[in-house]
């Protein structure tokens, strides 16, 4: 038996410049902040108020910031995709077949599981229990624990760029390629095991959201008075539930088929290759939804409250989002039309992919009418609302199209596809993502983003994304195959090349978002709210402080009817509202259960990618024994007092009723 | 329209949900941690019946297709299952009566009990071991055909689940005597039973679909 399972210095691609150059820059910028955070002394301060931090906000905040990292890995491999196709007309371009492979397969994985998912979930982590008006999520430990594994996922995918390789597969991996017999490497192993832990994390956060959003509400806040947002996190959530199971089920599956020889998806011995693609997708379609749902979420917010009204059919709204979380299981099978499952089948999936654009339809026009007749600031969060909906709505007739059986024949598999998938994912998701980053940072922080270059940003990102991905759908109905290393066709090329300018352009937006973030950090006392409230919202995580107190609330809120926070300050103008009686609050300690744990998943993930047995069985034991050591401990809470509590929550009261006075004298 | 009156667009007042602490519809504030725990577990057990039932599809899809190795008639050993169940569900009893001497706060009874329930479920454990075991040394495992694979991965992910919970219970028992019944334990103790039971309903469910359905054809 060797000590170290399959893994060698052969491990380490040496011979391939692309990747050691981007793992070598990523490695030296990982030791610049880690050295900069040691020799400054900040190195506790991370530990004691973020690493071990159980307070929802932080592993909020932690949650955006890995995925805009990620984003950035993404984002590169993205560019190296449109720069190789651009140029590898008769030609093999600069990035072999193999490397090829592993940076669309990477892309994918990355963007949908490292991006979307940890940016959704951060936001929701956030605003959640500040809009529902309590103190925390239902378990602030397990909600550490989820962070970190997902951080751990995101940790081996990076590591396969420096030992071993990725996986070649595509973002899913369709048996009989991801058999041991056909991609014998560790780069399926990689996938499997980054997502089965990440997956770990987001189920736990599925749960902890469910029950955070039924049974951890303010006083009044019956469930017809919740914002949106707290309805898509909750449609969201519930199918987090009801499908990551199906998904880590699936993956275990390809994992014995890999690791024992079992015969699931094999081609001998009865396997079946088919149940994959349906197992896969009967999860995968259901995350579409637990992407763009949240998204939803937070356009309403913003549209509501950037128009200064009531969000317009409250109800219908909630109904749409409820049949959209029950239809989403309904129509998996369009993944997969050609699959030759037969008329009668394909019809009804056809027409259930249609009837789903009905809903959706519903919300488009409620955000519409929303925005009718109100008074409009067309601030950052509001261009990206309006940029999604004209956008989302072109992504949604393709996917329309696409769900008619007939023209799904002549268009799966093309670029067609590749184009409609990225105008809802980058329409919907990403815009909702980055309406509610603009929208929420300065509840986070304490000051707003710089609005000059987050506009800057908006315009990018919206005009790239027609430059870059309008030529797809040209380039699918010329005939052009998705995943293609290099081509001869003449006619494709110049379209590849618009679609490249507009991946600059993209880039471009990227550079403004990074600018705005610099900016707006040394411009912070110039950009400071102090009254909590600076785009005077409607929902309860407005009536706190900006950053909010460690206990969200002084004293819980109670509800009287929808947009909450609103009915309160028109109240508050007419009766000065009187100091509460404070009391002494319980927090939950702090606790690093979920860093340890993350780190032993990770131990053990890497062992089991390199077969390495013996440390994969250290690092399961090494993960109980945290978690047995958790539940040894003997304080789990600790108590602000009264009197902190009071000056607390007095400083921001002051604050805002001075801006309340300014208001009513102007 | 007064400002003093609650805005309420929807006229959701007016369906009664006005005032007072409704239960159900969670007008009466956050509920206690106990009930947030229970149901949170509730949820993860939703969930893991969602894995099992993709197993159980993955076993349907491929109950036939045993690539010239045995059939499901020929290799289940009824008599063995019964014992099985029979173990299992007694098991699951002791459980019962676990979670009632928690509820009268008797560490005795509770050792006792959790005592009991764990020699039920290792015994289980080891009836599903002696089978597995017997089947591989015939050639017939996991290997064999898809059908194997199938039904070694459903019912061992049942036994890994057993497995998980012993482990559990004994961590639970040293808890219990090392710190007695704190809030905290009892809502652990509570997760704990629901999870010994939930891997009863999975149990019925493979004994019936796999094992009478897969022994009768």
């Amino acid at each position: 038996m060797k000590l170290l399972g399959d893994l060698d210095w052969s491990a380490i691609p040496l011979d391939q410049p692309i990747p050691m150059i981007a793992s070598g820059v990523v490695a030296l910028g990982i030791l610049a902040v880690l050295g900069w955070i040691v020799a400054s002394g900040r190195l506790p301060y991370l530990w004691r108020e973020w690493i071990t931090s159980v307070d929802h906000k932080r592993i909020g905040v932690m949650y955006c910031l890995l995925a805009l990292v990620m984003l950035l890995r993404g984002f590169s491999d993205a560019i190296m995709m449109r720069s190789q196709q651009a140029v590898a007309f008769h030609s093999m371009g600069y990035l072999p077949p193999e490397h090829y492979d592993q940076v669309f397969s990477a892309h994918g994985t990355i963007m949908i599981f490292f991006v979307a998912m940890p940016f959704l979930i951060g936001l929701m982590n956030f605003v959640l229990p500040l809009q529902l008006g309590v103190r925390d999520v239902a378990f602030p430990t397990l909600n550490s624990v989820s962070f970190w594994l997902t951080a751990t996922g995101a940790l081996l995918v990076n590591i396969s760029l420096v030992i071993g390789e990725f996986a070649r597969t595509g973002w899913l991996p369709y048996p009989p390629l991801s058999e041991l017999r056909y991609s014998p490497g560790v780069g399926v192993d990689y996938y499997l095991w980054s997502l089965q832990i990440a997956g770990v994390g987001t189920l736990l956060t599925g749960i902890n959201f469910v029950t955070t959003i039924l049974k951890l509400r303010a006083p009044g806040m019956g469930y017809l008075r919740m914002p949106m947002f707290c309805w898509t996190s909750l449609a969201s959530s519930l199918l987090i539930v009801a499908a990551f199971p199906i998904l880590t089920a699936t993956l275990a599956m390809l994992i014995l088929d890999r690791y024992l020889g079992f015969h699931f998806f094999t081609n001998e011995a009865g396997g079946n290759m088919m149940m994959f693609v349906n197992l896969i997708w009967a999860w995968g379609h259901p995350e579409v939804y637990i992407l763009i749902l949240p998204a939803f979420g937070i356009f309403s917010e913003v549209v509501s409250t950037f128009s200064a009204k009531p969000l317009f059919g409250y109800r219908s709204m909630v109904m749409a989002t409820m049949a959209i979380c029950l239809l989403s299981f309904m129509v998996w099978l369009h993944h997969f039309f050609t699959m030759g499952a037969g008329a009668d089948v394909n019809a009804f999936f056809g027409i259930m992919s249609t009837i789903i654009a009905v809903p959706t339809g519903v919300k488009v026009f409620n955000w519409l009418f929303t925005i009718y007749g109100g008074r409009v600031r067309f601030t950052s969060p509001m261009l990206w609302a309006i940029g999604f909906m004209v956008t989302f709505v072109i992504g949604g007739m393709t996917g329309v199209l696409l769900a008619i059986p007939p023209a799904d024949f002549v268009l799966h598999n093309s670029l067609f596809l590749v184009a409609h998938f990225h105008n809802v994912i980058i329409g919907g998701v990403l815009f909702g993502a980055f309406a509610g980053y603009a929208y929420w940072f300065p509840k986070a922080f304490g000051f707003k983003l710089h609005e000059g270059l987050g506009q800057a940003a908006f315009w990018c990102w919206f005009i790239g994304f027609y430059l870059a991905f309008t030529p797809l759908y040209v380039l699918g109905l010329m005939g052009m195959t998705r995943r293609l290393q290099h081509y001869d066709v003449p006619e494709w090329q110049p379209w590849t090349w618009v679609a490249m300018a507009g991946a600059v352009v993209i880039l471009v937006g990227i550079c403004c978002q990074i600018a705005q973030l610099w900016v707006s950090i040394s411009r912070r006392e110039s950009l400071r709210d102090v009254t909590g409230d600076p785009w005077d919202g409607r929902s309860l995580e407005w009536s706190t402080a900006s950053p909010p107190p460690a206990f969200n609330f002084a004293v819980l809120p109670d509800v009287h009817g929808e947009d909450a926070y609103w009915n309160m300050k028109q109240r508050a103008r007419q009766e000065a509202a009187a100091e509460p009686g404070y009391e002494a609050i319980e927090v939950p300690r702090n606790s690093p259960t979920g860093f340890v744990c993350a780190f032993f998943a990770t131990v053990m993930g890497f062992a089991l990618i390199w077969h390495i047995w013996w440390l994969a069985i250290a690092g399961i034991l090494g993960a109980w024994a945290t978690f047995v050591v958790f539940a040894w401990r003997d304080r789990t809470e600790t108590e602000i007092p009264a009197d902190e509590v009071a000056r607390i929550d007095r400083a921001n009261r002051t604050a805002r009723l001075g801006a309340s006075i300014r208001e009513a004298v102007t | 329209m007064s400002l003093a009156e609650p805005i309420d667009p929807n006229r959701v007042g007016e369906l009664g949900l006005e005032g007072g602490e409704a239960p159900g519809r969670g007008l009466g504030g956050p509920a206690s941690t106990r009930i947030v725990v229970g149901y949170g577990f509730w949820i993860f057990i939703l969930s893991d019946m969602v894995m099992f039932s993709a197993f159980f599809a993955a076993y349907a899809v491929l109950a036939d297709a045993t690539a010239g190795g045995p059939t499901a008639k020929q290799i289940f050993d009824l008599n063995n299952v019964a014992l099985e169940t029979a173990c299992l569900l007694a098991s699951s009893f002791a459980c019962g009566l676990a979670s009632l001497a928690a509820g009268a706060r008797n560490r005795l009874w509770f050792h006792v009990a959790m005592g009991l329930t764990f020699v039920l479920g290792a015994g289980f454990l080891g009836l599903e071991l002696k089978e597995f075991a017997g089947l591989a040394a015939l050639g017939d495992g996991p290997q064999r055909s898809a059908f194997l694979s199938a039904f070694f991965t459903l019912v061992g992910c049942h036994g890994a689940h057993i497995t998980a919970g012993l482990a559990w219970l004994l961590t639970m028992m040293a808890q219990v005597f090392a710190k007695g019944f704190r809030a905290d334990i009892l809502r652990r103790i509570l997760c704990f039973t629901l999870f010994w039971h939930a891997l009863d309903i999975i149990w019925v469910a493979i004994f019936t679909i796999v094992y009478l359905i897969g022994a009768g054809r």
